[in-house]
C-alpha cells in the first residue's frame, strides 16, 4: 500500500520490546519530506531503535512504518532491499567495513547497486569525499581514521548513494565543537541542496537546535514532546523542556 | 532437559543456517573476489603452519617407528607406514584440527567484532545481503581450501619423514618416494583428501554461525572465537569416524 505525496516518514502507533524490557511504547509521529527531525532523550529510551526500525534492521512488534510513501514493516527481503536504497545511515561509531580502504568502503555500493562505470565511480567517490574534507585520506584504512575522520567517512558512506532519507545516530558524539559544527553544516547542505529530509538521533542540544526544523523528545520509550523548538519548550513534560533547553 | 532442548534448539539453528548457505551459494550475485578474498585469507596465509607441522610429525613419526620397524628387520617399510599414515588420517585430520584453531578462531572473532561494531548492520544498510556478502564465501572458501592444504600437510609429513631417513640410513630420495607410494592406491589418496572438503565445511559453518549470530557485543567476540574452535574440532573428529565409515563402504579394499 502507498500514498500520494506522502510524508517522508510515518510512525503509526509503533511498538518494540526486546525480552521482557519495553523499549518503545506506541510511537507516532510524521517527518515532512525535506525537513531536519531531531531526536532527544536520555540514554536507553530507544532513539537508536528508532532509526533501526526505520531501516528495517529491526522488526517492530505492533504499529507500521512509512517510509517514502511505502508501508515497510510487511515487507519481504526485495522490497526490504528497494526502501533501503532511499536512506542512507550514519552509524554512531561510523561503522566502516575495517577490512577495506576508505575507497573501497564507498565503492562497494556503487559497485553493487548502481550501473556506474569506473570513472564514474571514481568521479563520484571524489566529489563525495570532497564533500567531507576527506579527499586526501582515500587510500587509508579505517583503523588509521581519527574519531572525526571516520565519522565524516561514515557521513560519506551514507551519502554516497545520493539517499532521499539520510539517518544520523549521534553524528556528533565523541567529537569537538568546531568537527560537529562542520558535520551540522554537511546535514544542512543535504537539506538544502537535496531536500533530503534527515532524522538525526542526537544528545548535542546545541547542534540540534542549529540544524533541526522539529523534536522528537523521547523518554522511557514513549514518545513525551514532538514539534518545533518553542513547542517543545512549552510542552508539559518536564524532561522534554529540559532537554530542549539544557546548553 | 533442559540442556537436551538447547542442544535440540542448536542443531536446528546450525541446520538453518547450514541450509542457507548451501541456498545462498547458487543464488545470484556470485560473491567470487570475496571468495578469492577468503581463500587468500584461509589457504595461503594457514601455509606457514601446516607445513611446519607436518613435517614435525613427520619427522617424529619416523624416529618413533623407525626403532620399532629396525628391530624387525623392516626398515624398508618405514616410507610405506610414513605415507599411508599421513595420507589415510594424520594429514587431513591435522589439517582439520588445526585449521579449526588457526581460521575457525579467526572466523568466528572476526563475524562477532563485525556484528558488535555495527559493521553487518552497515552493510544491510546498503542494501547488501551480509549473510551472502560475509558468510557464504567464508564457508566456500574453507570447503576448496582444506583439500588442498591437507596435501601440503601430507608432502611436509613425508620431507620430515626423508630427511630424518636421510640423516639416520642415508636413503635416497628416489628410494624413500618409491617405497612410500609402492603400495599406495589412488583409493588411499583421493577419498581421504576429498573428506577434508567437509571437514572445512563444518569449520566455515560453524565459525561463522558463531561469530554472525553473537549478541554480546564485545564479550561475544572472545566466546565466538572459543565456540568456533570448540565445536569445530568436536563435529571434525566425529565426522571424521563417519566419513572413514562411510569411505570403507565404498571402497572395501581400503579396509583390508
Amino acid at each position: 500500500m502507498s500514498l500520494r505525496n506522502p510524508p517522508a516518514v510515518i510512525f503509526d502507533h509503533v511498538a518494540k520490546a526486546f525480552g521482557p524490557k519495553q523499549i518503545l511504547r506506541d510511537i507516532s509521529f510524521e517527518v515532512p519530506t525535506a525537513e531536519i527531525l531531531c531526536i532527544l532523550g536520555r540514554s536507553g529510551t530507544g532513539k537508536s531503535v528508532t532509526l533501526k526500525l526505520l531501516m528495517s534492521l529491526i522488526k517492530p512488534d505492533t504499529g507500521k512504518i512509512w517510509v517514502d510513501g511505502e508501508e515497510i514493516t510487511g515487507l519481504k527481503e526485495a522490497g526490504i532491499s528497494r526502501v533501503r536504497r532511499k536512506m542512507g545511515f550514519l552509524f554512531q561509531d561510523a561503522a566502516l567495513f575495517d577490512s577495506l580502504t576508505l575507497y573501497e568502503n564507498l565503492a562497494l555500493p556503487l559497485r553493487r547497486l548502481t550501473h556506474k562505470s569506473q570513472a564514474e565511480i571514481d568521479t563520484t567517490i571524489d566529489k563525495v569525499l570532497g564533500q567531507v574534507n576527506l579527499g586526501g585520506d582515500k587510500q587509508k584504512m579505517p583503523a588509521s581514521l581519527s574519531g572525526g575522520m571516520r565519522k565524516r567517512a561514515g557521513l560519506a558512506r551514507a551519502l554516497v548513494l545520493e539517499p532521499r532519507i539520510l539517518l544520523a545516530d549521534e553524528p556528533s558524539s565523541g567529537l569537538d565543537r568546531i568537527t560537529a559544527a562542520e558535520i551540522d553544516e554537511l546535514l544542512l547542505l543535504q537539506k538544502r541542496e537535496r531536500q533530503t529530509t534527515v532524522i538525526v538521533v542526537t544528545h548535542d542540544v546545541h547542534g540540534a537546535r542549529r540544524v533541526g526544523d522539529r523534536f522528537a523528545v523521547f523518554d522511557k520509550g514513549d514518545l513525551v514532546a514532538f514539534g518545533t523548538a518553542a513547542e517543545v519548550e512549552q510542552s508539559e513534560n518536564e524532561t522534554a523542556r529540559k532537554l530542549i533547553s539544557e546548553y | 532437559m533442559f540442556h537436551l532442548r538447547k542442544l535440540i534448539e542448536f542443531v536446528g539453528s546450525v541446520s538453518g543456517f547450514a541450509l542457507r548457505v548451501v541456498v545462498d551459494f547458487f543464488r545470484p550475485p556470485f560473491e567470487g573476489a570475496q571468495i578469492m578474498r577468503q581463500l587468500a585469507e584461509v589457504g595461503y596465509r594457514s601455509l606457514p603452519l601446516l607445513i611446519a607441522a607436518g613435517f614435525a610429525l613427520g619427522t617424529v613419526m619416523t624416529l618413533h617407528t623407525r626403532t620399532t620397524l629396525v628391530t624387525f628387520g623392516a626398515s624398508s617399510m618405514i616410507p610405506t607406514v610414513q605415507a599411508l599414515a599421513f595420507f589415510l588420517e594424520i594429514g587431513p585430520l591435522l589439517t582439520g584440527l588445526l585449521l579449526a584453531g588457526r581460521v575457525g578462531s579467526g572466523i568466528g572473532a572476526v563475524l562477532a567484532n563485525m556484528r558488535a561494531t555495527e559493521q553487518i548492520d552497515g552493510i544491510e544498510s546498503l542494501s547488501i545481503d551480509s549473510f551472502k556478502f560475509l558468510v557464504v564465501p567464508r564457508v566456500v572458501a574453507c570447503v576448496i581450501a582444506l583439500p588442498l592444504l591437507t596435501l601440503f600437510t601430507d608432502f611436509s609429513g613425508l620431507m620430515g619423514g626423508f630427511l630424518t631417513e636421510y640423516f639416520s640410513s642415508g636413503t635416497s630420495f628416489y628410494l624413500y618416494i618409491a617405497r612410500a607410494f609402492a603400495n599406495m592406491e589412488w583409493s588411499n589418496f583421493i577419498p581421504p583428501t576429498l573428506k577434508t572438503s567437509v571437514f572445512g565445511f563444518i569449520i566455515g559453518l560453524v565459525s561463522s554461525y558463531f561469530g554472525y549470530t553473537t549478541n554480546d557485543g564485545a564479550q561475544g567476540v572472545g566466546k565466538a572465537a572459543t565456540y568456533s574452535v570448540v565445536v569445530s574440532s568436536l563435529l571434525i573428529i566425529f565426522a571424521d569416524v563417519v566419513l572413514i565409515k562411510c569411505i570403507f563402504f565404498a571402497f572395501p579394499e581400503n579396509a583390508r
